[in-house]
C-alpha cells in the first residue's frame, strides 16, 4: 500500500523538481531571502525609520552596509524591511486570487452549457481591458482611508490576477467532469458540491501549485509598479527602486540606492519564475519545455 | 455604490453575455448595430460628421445595413460582444471614480454649495454616477466631444489629449513592433534546436525580459546608454533618438513571452504529421519550415498579441513616467491623481478604443492563420 502512495502522481512531480537544478536554485534563492528579510531584522536590531540628516546619501561602509539614504537613513534596513513588505504583498495577493480564481473556475468547468459561456465571457472582458487602469482606479479607493498601508494593495492585486487561473482551472476541470470517477461519485449519489470538493479539487492541486507559483511574481511587479507611480505602499522594494531612479544624474553617483533593491526585486522574481517554470514541468511532463 | 448602480451593472453584464443567449440571426443584427454605433462615435470625435440629426441618423442606419448584410457572422458576434464592453467599461471606470474619497472640487478653498453646485453645473459632473454616466455618454454621441478638463483650465479633453495621443502610439507601436520581431527570431533560433546552446540562451534572455519589472530595465538602460556611452538622451521627447530606450524597456517582457510562445508553438508544429508529410516528399528544411510549419507555429503568439498590445499600453504610463516622455499615460495618472473625471474617462475611453480595435484586427489575423478558427466561428 505505501508504495503505491509513494509513487503518487505528486511525489513522482516532486521527484522530477528535485532533478531540475534551475529549479532548485531558485527555490533555494527563495529561502535565502526569506530568511533575510524576516530573520535579519529581529536578529541585528535594524531601524528603517530614523533619520540621520549629516550622514545623509553615505555610500556603503562600516555602520551602514548598504549605505544611506538622502535623509541619512540606513538603506539596509529599509531594503530588507521593504521585502517584507512586497513578499507579503505577493503572498496574500496570490491567496486571494487562487481562491476566487479557483472556486469560479471550477464552478464554470463543472457545471458548463450556458452558465459556462456566460462566465467565461465575464473572464474575456475583464482579460480585454488593461489592469493598470482597474488597479489604479481601485487604489484611489483606499487612497485617503489607508494611505500607505499593504492591505488595500494586495487587495486591488487580487482582484484582478484571478483571470488566468480561472481559466486554467475552468479546462481542467471539463476535462475532469468526463472522467470515469466523476460519474462513478455521481452514480453512488454524491451531491455536486461533494465530487467538486472531494473528487475535481484534489486532482486540481498540480495546475493550482504551478500557477500560484506564478502569480507570485506577476503581483510582486505589479506592486512594483504601482509604488514606482506613488500609488503604492510607504515601504516596498518597487519604491526603493524609484527613489533609486529619482536622484539618478549625470554628476553623483548614487548607485547603491538603486542597485540594492532592483538586486534583491530581480533575484526574488528570477527565483520565483525559475521555481514556478520548474513546477510546470514536473507536473506537466509531456510538455517539451 | 448604491443598489440601483448594482442593477445597471448587472443589466450591463446581461448586454455584454447577450451574444451567449441569442440565436444567430439575433446576434447579426445586435453586432451590426454596435458596429454602427462605434463607427458614429468614432466619427463624431474625429470631427468627420457634423451636428445635424439627418446625417447622424443616416449614417447610422447606412453603416448598420451594410455591415448586417455583408458582414461575416463571426465577426459580427466580436463585435456584438466588444463594443458594449466598451461601453460597460466606461460605466465601470465611472463607478469606481465616483466611490474614490474626494471630488474634483473638493481642493478649491472651502467653496460654499452654492458655488460647488455651479461649478457642477458648468463642468456637467452631477452628483450622482450613474447620472454622470449618462451625462457623458451624451457628450461624446450626441456632441461629439470629450468634455471640459476639470482641473486645466478652459481646455477640452480631447484638445489636451491630441498631441499626446500620437507620441502614445508611436511609443506603442515601435514596443509592439520589437517585441513581435525579437520575440520571433529568438523563439523560432530556440524551437528549432530545442535544448541547444542556442535554445538555452534564448530563453535566458527571455528570463530576464519576464522576471525584471521593466522600469529595473529601463534604469540599467540609461545607467548604461545615456549616462556611460552618452549614446541616448536620458529623457525627454523630440525625436526617433528619444524613443528608443522607452520603446526597448516597454517591449522587453512581451518579447519573452512571444519568445517563449513561439518556441514552444514551433518545436509542436515541427512534430505535426503534416511537417513529416512535407519532409517525406523532399522538401527543404527551409521550405518546411516556412510554408507548412510557420503558420501553427506563431498562432499562439499571434493570439497573445491583443493581451500584450493592452499591456503594453498600459505598461506604458510606467516608461512614460520613467522617461519623461509626454504621453497619454501620465494624463491618466495626473487625471487619477487630481480627480479630473474628464480627463481620467477621455484617457480610458481611447485607449479602450484603442484596446478593443487591436483585439478586433489579433481576432482576424487569428482566423486567418488557423482553419480550425475559420470553421468553428
Amino acid at each position: 500500500m505505501t508504495r503505491i502512495e509513494e509513487t503518487g502522481p505528486v511525489r513522482r512531480a516532486f521527484a522530477r523538481l528535485r532533478r531540475n537544478r534551475a529549479a532548485m536554485g531558485g527555490a533555494w534563492t527563495l529561502v535565502g531571502v526569506v530568511l533575510l528579510c524576516f530573520g535579519l531584522p529581529a536578529a541585528l536590531g535594524l531601524d528603517a525609520q530614523s533619520t540621520d540628516p549629516v550622514r545623509h546619501l553615505q555610500p556603503p561602509g562600516p555602520g551602514a552596509w548598504l549605505g544611506r539614504d538622502s535623509l541619512g537613513r540606513d538603506y539596509l534596513a529599509r531594503v530588507i524591511v521593504g521585502g517584507q513588505t512586497s513578499l507579503l504583498i505577493g503572498l496574500l495577493a496570490t491567496l486571494a486570487s487562487v481562491t476566487i480564481g479557483v472556486f469560479y473556475g471550477m464552478v464554470a468547468g463543472y457545471y458548463g452549457g450556458r452558465v459556462d459561456e456566460a462566465m467565461m465571457r465575464l473572464v474575456d472582458f475583464l482579460y480585454g481591458l488593461p489592469y493598470m487602469f482597474l488597479v489604479i482606479l481601485i487604489m484611489l479607493l483606499f487612497s485617503e482611508t489607508a494611505r500607505g498601508e499593504p492591505l488595500p494593495v494586495f487587495l486591488a492585486l487580487g482582484l484582478i490576477q484571478w483571470l488566468t487561473m480561472a481559466r486554467i482551472v475552468r479546462g481542467e476541470t471539463r476535462s475532469l467532469r468526463e472522467r470515469e470517477f466523476v460519474l462513478a461519485a455521481r452514480s453512488i449519489g454524491a451531491s455536486d458540491l461533494r465530487i467538486l470538493v472531494h473528487h475535481i479539487l484534489p486532482n486540481l492541486l498540480g495546475v493550482i501549485i504551478v500557477y500560484a507559483t506564478l502569480t507570485v511574481p506577476a503581483v510582486i511587479i505589479l506592486e512594483s509598479f504601482l509604488s514606482f507611480l506613488g500609488l503604492g505602499v510607504e515601504l516596498s522594494w518597487g519604491q526603493l527602486v524609484s527613489e533609486g531612479v529619482d536622484v539618478l544624474n549625470p554628476i553623483h553617483s548614487y548607485w547603491w540606492l538603486l542597485a540594492a533593491p532592483s538586486a534583491l526585486l530581480g533575484a526574488t522574481l528570477f527565483a520565483l519564475n525559475f521555481l514556478g517554470d520548474g513546477l510546470r514541468d514536473a507536473f506537466d511532463p509531456r510538455g517539451d519545455g | 455604490m448604491s443598489g440601483v448602480d448594482g442593477l445597471w451593472l448587472l443589466g450591463g453584464l446581461l448586454v455584454v453575455t447577450l451574444p451567449v443567449w441569442l440565436p444567430r440571426g439575433a446576434v447579426r443584427v445586435t453586432g451590426a448595430l454596435w458596429l454602427a454605433f462605434a463607427a458614429l462615435v468614432g466619427l463624431r470625435l474625429g470631427g468627420v460628421l457634423g451636428d445635424s440629426p439627418l446625417s447622424i441618423l443616416a449614417t447610422f442606419l447606412g453603416i448598420a445595413t451594410v455591415s448586417w448584410a455583408t458582414g461575416a457572422v463571426a465577426l459580427l458576434r466580436r463585435v456584438a460582444f466588444l463594443v458594449p464592453s466598451l461601453v460597460l467599461l466606461i460605466y465601470v471606470t465611472t463607478l469606481l471614480m465616483y466611490a474614490a474619497p474626494g471630488n474634483p472640487f473638493a481642493n478649491e478653498r472651502a467653496a460654499s454649495p452654492q458655488v460647488e453646485e455651479a461649478l457642477r453645473a458648468q463642468y456637467g459632473v452631477p452628483e450622482d454616477a450613474a447620472d454622470f454616466f449618462v451625462v457623458y455618454l451624451r457628450r461624446i454621441v450626441v456632441d461629439g466631444t470629450l468634455g471640459p478638463s476639470i482641473k486645466v483650465q478652459g481646455r477640452k479633453v480631447e484638445d489636451l489629449l491630441a498631441p499626446a495621443l500620437p507620441v502614445s502610439l508611436a511609443l506603442g507601436l515601435l514596443a509592439l513592433v520589437l517585441a513581435a520581431v525579437f520575440g520571433l527570431l529568438l523563439g523560432l533560433r530556440a524551437g528549432l534546436r530545442p535544448h541547444s546552446l542556442s535554445d538555452h540562451g534564448s530563453m535566458a534572455v527571455a528570463m530576464v525580459g519576464i522576471s525584471l519589472p521593466n522600469f529595473v530595465i529601463g534604469a540599467g538602460l540609461i545607467v548604461v546608454f545615456s549616462l556611460g556611452l552618452g549614446w541616448l538622451p536620458v529623457a525627454g521627447w523630440g525625436g526617433l533618438h528619444h524613443l528608443w530606450l522607452p520603446a526597448v524597456t516597454l517591449a522587453l517582457p512581451y518579447a519573452a513571452y512571444i519568445a517563449r510562445l513561439v518556441r514552444a508553438g514551433t518545436i509542436e508544429a515541427m512534430q505535426q504529421d503534416f511537417v513529416r508529410t512535407a519532409r517525406a516528399k523532399g522538401l527543404p528544411e527551409r521550405e518546411v519550415l516556412f510554408r507548412h510549419a510557420f503558420r501553427a507555429a506563431v498562432a499562439p503568439a499571434v493570439a497573445f498579441l491583443g493581451p500584450a498590445a493592452a499591456g503594453i499600453m498600459t505598461g506604458s504610463f510606467v516608461v512614460e513616467v520613467l522617461f519623461g516622455v509626454p504621453g497619454m499615460g501620465q494624463w491618466f495618472v495626473k487625471g487619477a491623481i487630481n480627480r479630473d473625471y474628464s480627463v481620467v474617462l477621455g484617457t480610458a475611453t481611447i485607449y479602450f478604443g484603442l484596446i478593443t480595435l487591436f483585439n478586433f484586427l489579433v481576432d482576424i489575423a487569428q482566423a486567418w492563420l488557423d482553419p480550425r478558427v475559420r470553421e468553428s466561428a
